[in-house]
């Protein structure tokens, strides 16, 4: 029973309940009456703060999880090593770190790991833990035995190459054969040690070519990119007393050196230490060289520098007849390595493959036990009580869902005490969570993008639905423009099952994403390009002369005199257009609303348009007036006192109840200053933007016109001007850049553009009228999209 | 463009001013050392350091960490994102970065050297190496014999030649004059730094000249505390000092002659940005004083960060890294060995 992993059904439980059901806490489980609800309200789902206690028998115990519930961070003044769990959260990470391994060293040996999850039985993570290491130490006893081999095979094919060059610089210049009685020794192509090879070339060197004018010679191999540095640097250390000879090899090799650098290192990493292993080595061009020199002095200079630069010696015999020898003697051993190499990267490749088999499964499940285990961890632990506690919030409505799985848990656990479930209350705010469907998912992300609505504030989305296609109509507004992007939303629809399975490039993505609001804009833009009676920018007279459109937009506003403001002034104007619109005048509202202001008192004259207009403009304009200070003093004080009263209530329920470690304490202290200022600043902020949003309402006008007009110039200067001409060549070119220009232009920036103004005018225009913004998301735990997570 | 840095510096550094900075906030805080204080193994350390920028470094580390590790892995990081930097640079800026880290490369060469008098194995000497102060021939130091052949045949190559001017003797190398040849390349190093710092103008002339006035300082201190005692005569002393710094030129006259460690004390105190640190060091004591000094380093360095348009920002975040490096070092090695108690000797936090 040391262990802390949970036994198989955990994982059972979540296969066959599916997403929102349960799963399995092994736990002990006691039910205690829930005390109070929030209220019921109708906007978003309400949401509750929940206790969960997990009472704890032995140091294990196994919460669970359900879809429903979003855990608060109890812990958070512990660090990451203090927490209870701690151990097994480290025992995954290792696990993970090996499962990285191998999943590397798999897509390295080129193979595919099975994306689909292998229907085998489930292991226990116990046993999973045990397979891991085994197979790790495995692989890394594989990945050494074959490198080893690799760097003997490395060795002897830098040998090969430099007998081939260096040779025939040998024997050119020193025309006579010198007798070097030297058997090619296992001991030179085992690199060990380097100082025992230079200790064999030692004794290579000094013998022969000493009964000879002192003249002796190293040959070797070294890096292409080092070679003019080398031999700079043998020339000043020799001062000028040597003579340098080189050939490129012609075949590329790995430096057995760095390989065996690298072998030093841990053979688990990944990073930047294993680009020594086996397959990702670079091979390099590398260059033979021939050193001349004299003197016992310069030999270990030129011995230290070739040392220095990684160089690799080798020594050649002047003697014909045995370099032939050894030719053949380093040709037979490398055909033999080439073969056992082969048998080994074969066996590895076999045991990789097996491992690939099941890879994505145990990384699935490992991933799932880490953040179980992260969420245990961020419970608090009762000593006392021994238990464990977590406090997290939950909507109503998955209430039951949660007792029931928790109750499940329970009896899947055989355990005796149940786990205590029961909903508090808090003074903080909970989180937001508004259910979306297909269809308005992509709305709520319209507005989520601008703020998460605080907890039962109107949730905008509902407007955006309508609005936001409108808006974008209005400047989008052509029928068969309208048509084209119809059928562009009708084909993502129509298709919507298969491309949701399947990964997107990100304009697609984005294109299949907003599907719905794309289908509502072609809707809405048919509708627009249909009173404005355009068809590619051809004017089509289907309803008859009509220009006059009217925006007024729907806003529900938060405050009393915020209302009185508004309408006071832009409610009138409304009003003054759908008057004007119905008696068909020629009043300048223009003039009428500037000289509202600047002389109320005034007669409006032939801008009259109906009878008690001067009161009424009177009236509305001093109502605007006391509004201002409405909306400034009032809330403030009214914060403060209700700041107030919630101080004592808060107390005093702190008193009463004795829940352990709630995460309720942590409210901000009330400055009535800031809140004053901050007040002021809202109140200045909506007078001034009442007039300046309106204004940027224009951009409806300004947009649709500049639509209309780049199709009018791409159907009369382009289609009509190449329809002119009687050459068929030229009316096809003509066809090909009004559709191109129609495709890309109109179609695909000019939505762009239009769909920002609207995005804009819902961000900014609209919603600062009322939307606060400043809640926070409900972030359930949830396994489903620990699965989809990519590493 | 004196003065008017606000105006072009964009053009060239704006990107990477961005970077830096971002790497800065990166450092980890009081908090994160308070939680590495109480770490029990050097696992949870590595637990911890997850959870910070060093996170991707260390995690595929199997598991029984050493200290070493753990320092390689965060030197990485910061050769890396140096490397970055460098990458991305354009003059003067690339100099610059180039010379923050002729200060390793001298450290690397009086390592190899020693190493290589002691009989050392080279590629052993190469691992310990900071790797900021690597060049190409390095390993082939092995191969000289004194001080000319060590120029003539390596040093001639890198940046350090210039350097090398004043200390050209025929000598063959020992422990002492190693360390003579350390201080003289540091002394040239630091005044040729401070010159091209002088020369780029500006607000980087500006910060660049109190960290290095504070560098040299503090090395004068430094050289004066360990040769007491030692064969190096006053006038040879002096020559080590750097011709600049607050403490140039009457200072340095004092400190030349002084004896024992109270009478450096007695010298410095003279200066009122150095009384502050001898205050805090008791009478008769030095081994305090590198932490002290390292504090005062650190927060010249915060400061760095306070004004925009300006290369020190770069040295300092060097700096600071390396700083954090030695943090975690100490508390690695204190968590290694079991003297946890020791723990906050050494540490100087850095936020």
């Amino acid at each position: 029973m040391g262990y802390g992993f949970p036994r198989q059904d955990a994982f059972d439980g979540l296969h066959a309940f599916g997403e929102d059901d349960l799963c399995s806490a092994h736990h002990p489980c006691r039910i205690r009456a829930s005390r109070r609800l929030l209220p019921r309200r109708a906007r978003a789902p309400p949401i509750q703060r929940l206790a969960l206690l997990d009472s704890l028998i032995v140091e294990q115990c196994c919460l669970v999880d359900l879809d429903w519930i979003c855990e608060l961070k109890l812990n958070n003044d512990k660090s990451p090593f203090q927490r209870t769990f701690v151990s097994q959260v480290k025992r995954c990470a290792e696990m993970t770190r090996k499962l990285r391994f191998l999943k590397d060293q798999i897509s390295k040996a080129g193979l595919a790991s099975s994306a689909l999850p292998a229907v085998q039985p489930d292991i226990e993570l116990e046993n999973l833990e045990l397979q891991l290491a085994e197979h790790e130490t495995e692989i890394i006893e594989m990945n050494a035995n074959t490198e080893k081999l690799r760097q003997t095979y490395n060795e002897l094919l830098e040998f090969k190459l430099v007998l081939q060059k260096a040779s025939s610089f040998v024997v050119s210049t020193k025309g006579h054969s010198i007798t070097e009685d030297r058997e090619l020794d296992e001991n030179v192509y085992s690199r060990d040690d380097y100082v025992d090879r230079s200790s064999l070339l030692e004794q290579d060197m000094q013998p022969g070519p000493s009964n000879q004018s002192g003249l002796r010679f190293i040959s070797g191999i070294i890096c292409q990119s080092k070679i003019s540095r080398f031999e700079r640097m043998l020339f000043r250390a020799t001062r000028g007393n040597m003579f340098f000879n080189q050939a490129p090899a012609d075949e590329y090799v790995m430096d057995p050196v760095s390989t065996e650098m690298c072998r030093g290192l841990p053979c688990g990493g990944i990073d930047k230490s294993d680009s020594c292993s086996l397959y990702s080595q670079e091979k390099v061009q590398r260059t033979v060289f021939v050193v001349f020199f004299s003197g016992e002095q310069a030999k270990t200079k030129v011995l230290k520098i070739c040392e220095a630069f990684g160089a690799n010696c080798y020594p050649v015999p002047e003697d014909i007849t045995k370099q032939r020898h050894i030719t053949q003697e380093v040709l037979s051993r490398l055909s033999e390595l080439e073969t056992t190499l082969d048998a080994g990267i074969r066996h590895r490749n076999k045991a990789l493959s097996e491992i690939a088999f099941n890879l994505w499964r145990w990384i699935i499940m490992v991933r799932k036990q880490k953040a179980v285990y992260d969420t245990l961890n961020m419970l608090n632990f009762d000593v006392t009580k021994k238990c464990l506690v977590g406090e997290g919030w939950c909507p109503v409505f998955a209430k039951p869902q949660i007792q029931e799985a928790l109750e499940r848990a329970t009896n899947d656990s055989n355990s005796q005490v149940g786990i205590i479930f029961h909903v508090m209350n808090v003074i903080e705010s909970p989180p937001t969570y508004f259910r979306t469907n297909r269809f308005t998912h992509a709305y709520q992300e319209i507005v989520d993008a601008y703020g998460i609505a605080r907890y039962q504030e109107a949730n905008p989305a509902v407007y955006t639905c309508i609005t936001f296609p409108f808006l974008f109509a209005v400047m989008f507004g052509d029928w068969g423009h309208g048509i084209c992007l119809l059928l562009g939303a009708l084909f993502l629809i129509a298709r919507e099952s298969k491309l949701g399975s399947q990964k997107l490039g990100s304009f697609m993505e984005m294109a299949f994403g907003g599907r719905y609001i794309v289908l509502l804009m072609a809707l809405f833009s048919i509708y627009c390009g249909l009173i404005y009676n355009e068809f590619f920018s051809v004017p089509y007279h289907i309803f008859g002369d009509s220009a006059y459109r009217c925006h007024n937009s729907t806003c529900r506003y938060q405050f009393i005199p915020q209302i009185i403001f508004l309408n006071s002034l832009f409610g009138y104007l409304s009003l003054l257009i759908v008057v004007k619109w119905c008696t068909g005048s020629q009043a300048d509202l223009y003039h009428v609303m500037i000289y509202m202001f600047l002389s109320p008192t005034d007669n409006l004259g032939e801008n009259q348009l109906f009878w008690g207009q001067r009161p009424l403009q009177i009236l509305l304009l001093l109502l605007a007036i006391v509004a201002v200070p409405w909306m400034l003093f009032p809330k403030p004080f009214i914060l403060k006192k209700i700041i107030q009263s919630y101080g004592i209530l808060g107390t005093s329920e702190m008193d009463g109840d004795s829940e352990p470690d709630s995460a309720r304490q942590h409210y901000e202290e009330f400055n009535f200053s800031e809140v004053f200022v901050h007040q002021m600043i809202h109140s200045i902020e909506f007078v001034l933007g009442a007039v300046s949003n309106t204004a940027s309402y224009l951009r409806l006008w300004a947009l649709s016109l500049a639509h209309s007009e780049l199709s009018t110039v791409f159907y009369e200067k382009v289609l009509l001007l190449a329809w002119g001409y009687n050459n068929p060549a030229i009316k096809l070119v003509g066809l090909i850049v009004f559709a191109f220009a129609t495709a890309f232009i109109l179609l695909m920036m000019e939505t762009l553009s239009a769909f920002l103004h609207a995005l804009r005018l819902h961000w900014v225009e609209f919603q600062n009228k009322f939307y606060h913004g400043n809640g926070y998301k409900f972030k359930p735990f949830s396994f489903a999209s620990l699965v989809d997570e990519d590493d | 463009m004196y003065g008017f840095e606000a105006l072009t510096f964009n053009i060239h550094g704006g990107y990477l001013e961005a970077i830096v900075r971002g790497h800065r906030s990166g450092l980890l805080t009081a908090a994160d050392y308070n939680n590495l204080c109480q770490c029990e193994t050097l696992e949870d350390i590595k637990m911890h350091l997850s959870a910070t920028e060093y996170g991707p470094y260390l995690q595929n580390e199997p598991s029984p960490l050493h200290t070493t590790t753990i320092v390689e892995k965060c030197t990485l990081k910061l050769v890396d994102e140096y490397k970055h930097m460098l990458c991305q640079a354009t003059e003067p800026l690339s100099t610059f970065l180039e010379y923050i880290t002729y200060g390793h490369m001298i450290d690397n060469v009086v390592l190899i050297v020693t190493g290589t008098l002691h009989e050392r194995d080279v590629n052993e000497l190469l691992e310990k190496c900071h790797p900021l102060g690597m060049f190409d021939s390095i390993a082939s130091l092995a191969v000289a014999q004194n001080m000319r052949e060590l120029y003539r045949l390596v040093l001639v190559d890198t940046p350090l030649a210039p350097y090398f001017s004043e200390c050209i003797t025929s000598e063959d190398l020992d422990d002492m004059n190693i360390e003579i040849m350390r201080n003289t390349l540091y002394k040239a190093y630091l005044e040729d730094f401070y010159k091209f710092c002088k020369k780029l103008g500006g607000a980087t002339a500006e910060i660049m000249s109190d960290l290095l006035a504070f560098e040299a300082d503090r090395r004068a201190v430094n050289i004066t505390i360990n040769s007491i005692g030692t064969e190096l005569t006053r006038d040879d002393r002096r020559k080590l000092y750097s011709n600049f710094g607050l403490l140039y030129p009457y200072g340095h006259e004092e400190l030349a002659v002084c004896e024992d460690i109270d009478q450096v004390r007695a010298a410095m105190e003279k200066y009122p940005p150095y009384q502050s640190i001898f205050a805090k060091i008791s009478y008769g004591e030095s081994q305090m004083l590198d932490k002290a000094f390292y504090e005062e380093e650190v927060k010249r360095l915060c400061l760095a960060f306070e004004q925009q348009f300006h290369f020190a920002v770069f040295f300092a975040y060097v700096r600071l890294r390396e700083q954090e490096i030695r943090n975690l070092m100490w508390i690695s090695e204190c968590v290694a060995q079991n003297q946890k108690s020791r723990v906050h000797d050494s540490v100087v936090f850095i936020f």
